[in-house]
């Protein structure tokens, strides 16, 4: 059963655009598949005290993270009926404007694809270890805090 | 008894390493340890670290022999 296999999470440095296609053209052959929802975490040039971020460092408690995103994902899996559902989060550094994390859910209509989108976006944010070192331009930096 | 402690993001700036083993008191209470080791690093705003035991987050417990312990500052994925 694809949903029980624990999968690896984490990527080394920014998802490319690529991969976001990779992901599109890998569910062609799921011809069950009638909605996908896709969200993707891009990294903002945030003005901080007249400093401009240049870049995210991500680091993480990777063994509780990869762990935590597995029971959010079963989580996701019990309360929406999805096909299937990937989802990549950069570790190391990310530049603005690259992509850090990628939620890819299908189902067979687009509410159910939708709602189980935001759901696992909400739950990573709010429950996987993950840290996030914000970059300014003069190599200075500050800690990111999930809103 | 000896444990492995592990710390993360702005709380692994201010201690200045990563993890370190310890050896404490048998039966040492989780949030007596937390308060010794933000005194002992002076650990920055310590309301907002939570502590997971063998990766789950724990307010209360008794700490075992081998427990692994870690300082998780706010979360930022995403």
């Amino acid at each position: 059963m694809e949903k029980k296999k624990p999968k690896k999470v984490f990527v080394s440095g920014a998802i490319p655009p690529e991969k976001i296609a990779n992901s599109i053209a890998n569910h062609q052959s799921k011809t069950e598949i009638g909605a996908h929802s896709i969200f993707l975490g891009q990294i903002r040039a945030d003005e901080i005290e007249g400093k401009t971020v240049k870049a995210i460092n991500y680091s993480a408690y990777e063994e509780m993270a990869e762990k935590v995103f597995h029971e959010i994902r079963e989580a996701a899996f019990s309360r929406f009926d999805m096909t299937c559902a990937h989802i990549y989060h950069s570790l190391g550094e990310v530049k603005t404007g690259e992509i850090c994390l990628l939620v890819f859910t299908s189902s067979a209509h687009r509410k159910t694809a939708i709602e189980a989108c935001n759901f696992l976006v909400e739950e990573i944010k709010a429950k996987v270890p993950v840290f996030g070192k914000e970059i300014f331009e003069d190599e200075t930096h500050q800690w990111k805090v999930n809103r | 008894m000896k444990i492995h402690v592990k710390y993360f993001g702005q709380v692994a700036e201010a201690v200045g390493k990563t993890e370190e083993v310890l050896d404490l008191e048998k039966g040492t209470n989780l949030q007596d340890f937390k308060t010794r080791q933000v005194r002992a690093y002076r650990i920055p705003d310590p309301h907002s670290v939570q502590i997971a035991v063998n990766q789950d987050l724990m307010e209360e417990k008794d700490l075992e022999e081998g427990d692994e312990i870690a300082f998780l500052p706010p979360f930022a994925g995403g």
